[in-house]
C-alpha cells in the first residue's frame, strides 16, 4: 500500500515540529487524522488576525491581505493602492476586470469605495460576488483599512509555507496535491457542480469556481469535508469524495478560464 | 522509409478495406443521431451535453411542442410574487446557436422502435440512432372523484408551468380576506416533493402581505407525511399563525368528490369550501413513454441504475420525472443530474467516449417565507439493481435567520445556475 509520510509541520516563523515525531498516513487515514489536528488551535499568526478584523469581515471570504496572502476565490489585496485593474500574475480575471485595468483603471480610494458601492455597477461583468456596501462611512472604513493593512511588504501570492487560519493542515491538501488530477474525469465529476456554479464565471448569489487556483479548490474543499467549511450542499458533494477525485476536479476547474 | 513486413502489410490491407467499405457507411449516415424529446431540465440538458462534449460527433436533435419553456422550478415564487413569468420562460436558442442541436417545434407523437424513428404529429419520422425520452409527468385528472382537465380550468392544478400557473396566480390575488383556499396534494410518486408545501407557503404570504386575517388554507393530503414536514410546520406555525391547516388521510378520511364550480371538496370527514381550488392529481409518465412500452404497470420507466438507459430497449434512454430513478425525487436537479449520466453513455456508445462510473445528485430548495428558505439534498449512486441514496442532508428546525436567507440567496444562484447549464 502506498504510504505518505508526514514529518514536518511547519508554521509560519519557522516554528517546526521537531523531526522524528512525524505521523504516517494511509490515504485512508488521512481524513480523520484531518479532522482530529484541526481541534489543535492554530498559533496566533498576523495573517489570522487581519482576516478576523470585523472590518474585513465581508471580504474575508474570499480575499486575503497582510503578510502571506494568497488568492482565494478573489485575488490577494497586498499593496493594492496604484495597481493596475485586473493585473496581477497568477490570478483568473473575468475579462471586464482586465479590459477595465487595460482602459485605465487603477485602484485609488475612490475607485475601491465606487467599486465596494457597487460592484456589478462599477464593473458590469466583473466575478466578484457581492452586492454592495449601501453605507459610505462604512465603505471609508473599509477602504482606509484595506490600504493601510495592504501596505506591508507585498507578499509574494504563492508564499509556500502560508497557514491560512481555519485552514486545513497543508499537509493534507499537499497529500492531494501531490496526485496528478485527470482532468477528464473532473469534467465528468464537476458535471455535478456547474448545475450551480456557472461554467462562464458568473456569480449570481453561488460563488465561480472556474480557474480557481488548484491550491485554494483542494484546500476548499478539505475544509468542506473537515466542517471547517459548513455549507450543507457542499460538505454533502464533498463527503465521500475521494483523493483523486478532488485532485481531479482541482486540474479541471483550475484549468478553465472565466469567460 | 517504410519497410513493409507482412505484419504491417496486413494492417494496410485492412486499413484499405475499412476505407473502402466506409464511404457507403457515410453516404447511409454521416454522423450518429440522437434524438431527445422534451426541452426540459432533463432532455435541454441531454441534448446540450452530447452536442457540447462530442464535438460535433454527434448530430443532435430536439423535439418539443412549445417555442418557449417555462420552469416549473420557481414557479411556486411566480405564485407568492417573487419572480415574474419571464423570468422563468427560456428557449432553445443558445442550444441551435452555440452547439449545432436542431430544434424541432412538434408534439412527438409515437416511437417506433424497429424502425429507430419518432413519429411527429404530422406524420414525419425522424430517425435516431440513440433516443432520449423526457416527457416529464402527466397529470392523471381522473385520480381526483369530480375532477377533470375541463375542471383545471377553474381549479388549476398548476403542476405544469405555464398557463396554469398565471391563471392560479390570478385566482391566489383575486381572494378577498375571508374567503378560503383548498388544496388537494398529490400521491407519491410525483414531481417535486416539497413543492405543494412550498406552494401553500406562498399562498399564505400572499395573503398574509395583503392583510387578511379571516382566510384559512386547508391542505387535504392523501399522504401522511412529506418532505420537509417539520421545517414547513414550523415556519406556517411561526409566520402565519393558524392559517394553515394540514390534513393527512387518517383525519380527513379520503377525497369522495370535488365540485369545482360549487367551489367544494367533499371528504369524509367534512366538505371544505374554498374560492380558490388547487387540485394536484397523482401523476404518471408522459404519454410518449406509456404508449411506446417504455413504462412499468405503474406508469412510471424502469431504467439501468448505472446508464438511465430504459429496461425496456437498448437504444432508448428515459431521463427525468417519467423514469423510476429508486431514491432520486423527482425534481429539475434530478433530471438535470441523470441527463449527464445518459449523455455520457450515449457518447460511450455512440463515439466510444469514455465512460465514468455513474454519480447522482439532487438538491431541493423551498421558500417559506422572505429570506426563509430551506433545503433537502442527496447524492446517489447504482446499487443493488437500483439508484440507491449514498449520503443526504436537511435543513434544521430552529436554524437562524440569518442561514435561512443564505440558504434562499444560494437557490436563486442555483435557478441561474441550473438554467445556464439547460439553455446556455
Amino acid at each position: 500500500m502506498k504510504r505518505l509520510r508526514f514529518n514536518r509541520f511547519s508554521f509560519k516563523g519557522n516554528h517546526t515540529v521537531p523531526k522524528g515525531t512525524g505521523v504516517e498516513l494511509t490515504r485512508r487515514r488521512l481524513l480523520p487524522v484531518a479532522v482530529a489536528m484541526l481541534a489543535i488551535p492554530f498559533a496566533s499568526l498576523s495573517l489570522a488576525a487581519s482576516l478576523d478584523d470585523p472590518v474585513f469581515k465581508p471580504c474575508a471570504g474570499c480575499h486575503e491581505i497582510g503578510p502571506g496572502a494568497k488568492h482565494k476565490i478573489g485575488p490577494h489585496l497586498d499593496a493594492i493602492l496604484g495597481r493596475k485593474a485586473g493585473s496581477i500574475d497568477g490570478f483568473k480575471y473575468s475579462k471586464a476586470m482586465k479590459d477595465a485595468g487595460e482602459g485605465g483603471l487603477a485602484w485609488d480610494e475612490k475607485a475601491l469605495d465606487e467599486y465596494i458601492a457597487k460592484p456589478r455597477d462599477f464593473i458590469p461583468g466583473n466575478r466578484m460576488s457581492y452586492r454592495g456596501m449601501e453605507k459610505a462611512e462604512a465603505r471609508a472604513e473599509l477602504v482606509k483599512w484595506i490600504v493601510e493593512k495592504g501596505k506591508a511588504e507585498a507578499s509574494p501570492a504563492d508564499l509556500p509555507e502560508t497557514i491560512v487560519a481555519n485552514a486545513a493542515p497543508r499537509e493534507f491538501a499537499d497529500a492531494v496535491l501531490a496526485i496528478e488530477g485527470d482532468k477528464e474525469f473532473g469534467q465528468y465529476l464537476g458535471g455535478d457542480c456547474v448545475t450551480c456554479h456557472q461554467m462562464t464565471g458568473h456569480a449570481d448569489g453561488i460563488p465561480s469556481i472556474v480557474g480557481l487556483p488548484k491550491e485554494y479548490f483542494v484546500r476548499a474543499l478539505l475544509e468542506y469535508k473537515t466542517n471547517v467549511r459548513n455549507n450543507e450542499v457542499m460538505k454533502l458533494r464533498v463527503v465521500n469524495l475521494a483523493n483523486e477525485e478532488i485532485a481531479a476536479l482541482a486540474a479541471y476547474f483550475s484549468s478553465l478560464e472565466p469567460k | 522509409m517504410t519497410h513493409i513486413t507482412r505484419r504491417n502489410l496486413g494492417i494496410l490491407l485492412g486499413a484499405a478495406s475499412a476505407t473502402l467499405a466506409m464511404p457507403a457507411y457515410l453516404r447511409a449516415q454521416t454522423k450518429p443521431r440522437v434524438v431527445v424529446i422534451g426541452g426540459g431540465a432533463g432532455g435541454a440538458t441531454a441534448a446540450r451535453y452530447i452536442a457540447k462534449d462530442s464535438e460535433g460527433a454527434i448530430d443532435v436533435t430536439l423535439i418539443d411542442a412549445s417555442e418557449n419553456f417555462t420552469t416549473c422550478f420557481f414557479s411556486n415564487l411566480v405564485v407568492g410574487g417573487y419572480r415574474d413569468m419571464a423570468s422563468i420562460t427560456h428557449n432553445w436558442d443558445k442550444l441551435q446557436a452555440n452547439f449545432g442541436i436542431k430544434k424541432i417545434t412538434a408534439m412527438a407523437k409515437s416511437i417506433d422502435p424497429a424502425a429507430k424513428t419518432v413519429t411527429l404529429a404530422d406524420g414525419t419520422a425522424v430517425p435516431y440512432d440513440r433516443l432520449v425520452v423526457s416527457p416529464g409527468i402527466d397529470i392523471m385528472y381522473d385520480s381526483v372523484p369530480g375532477y377533470s382537465q375541463e375542471a383545471a380550468e377553474i381549479a388549476p392544478h398548476a403542476w405544469k408551468a405555464g398557463p396554469q400557473t398565471e391563471l392560479l396566480k390570478a385566482k391566489l390575488d383575486a381572494l378577498t380576506d375571508g374567503q378560503n383556499i383548498v388544496m388537494i396534494a398529490p400521491p407519491n410518486p410525483y414531481r417535486c416533493p416539497p413543492g405543494p408545501y412550498e406552494r401553500i407557503s406562498m399562498f399564505a404570504h400572499v395573503l398574509k402581505t395583503k392583510g387578511f386575517t379571516n382566510s384559512k388554507i386547508f391542505v387535504i393530503d392523501p399522504k401522511d407525511k412529506f418532505s420537509k414536514q417539520a421545517l414547513f410546520q414550523e415556519g406556517w406555525t411561526k409566520h402565519y399563525g393558524n392559517m394553515v391547516e394540514w390534513m393527512g388521510p387518517e383525519v380527513h378520511g379520503g377525497v369522495k368528490n370535488v365540485d369545482v364550480a360549487a367551489g367544494k371538496v367533499e371528504t369524509d370527514l367534512d366538505t371544505f369550501e374554498g374560492a380558490l381550488l388547487n387540485i394536484i392529481p397523482a401523476q404518471k409518465a408522459g404519454v410518449i413513454a406509456r404508449d411506446s412500452g417504455l413504462a412499468d404497470e405503474k406508469g412510471f420507466c424502469p431504467i439501468d441504475p448505472a446508464s438511465m438507459k430504459s429496461m425496456k430497449n437498448d437504444a432508448i434512454y428515459v431521463i427525468g420525472d417519467a423514469s423510476i430513478a429508486g431514491d432520486m425525487p423527482k425534481s429539475g436537479f434530478s433530471a438535470n443530474s441523470q441527463a449527464k449520466i445518459a449523455a455520457m453513455n450515449i457518447r460511450g456508445e455512440l463515439t466510444g467516449a469514455k465512460v465514468f462510473p455513474a454519480k447522482y445528485a439532487n438538491t431541493c430548495w423551498s421558500l417559506i417565507e422572505t429570506n426563509d428558505g430551506v433545503k433537502v439534498g442527496g447524492t446517489y449512486e447504482p446499487k443493488d439493481g437500483k439508484i440507491t441514496g449514498v449520503s443526504n442532508f436537511v435543513s434544521q428546525v430552529g436554524e437562524d435567520a440569518a442561514l435561512r436567507k443564505t440558504t434562499y440567496e444560494e437557490s436563486i444562484g442555483w435557478y441561474a445556475g441550473i438554467t445556464a447549464d439547460m439553455f446556455g
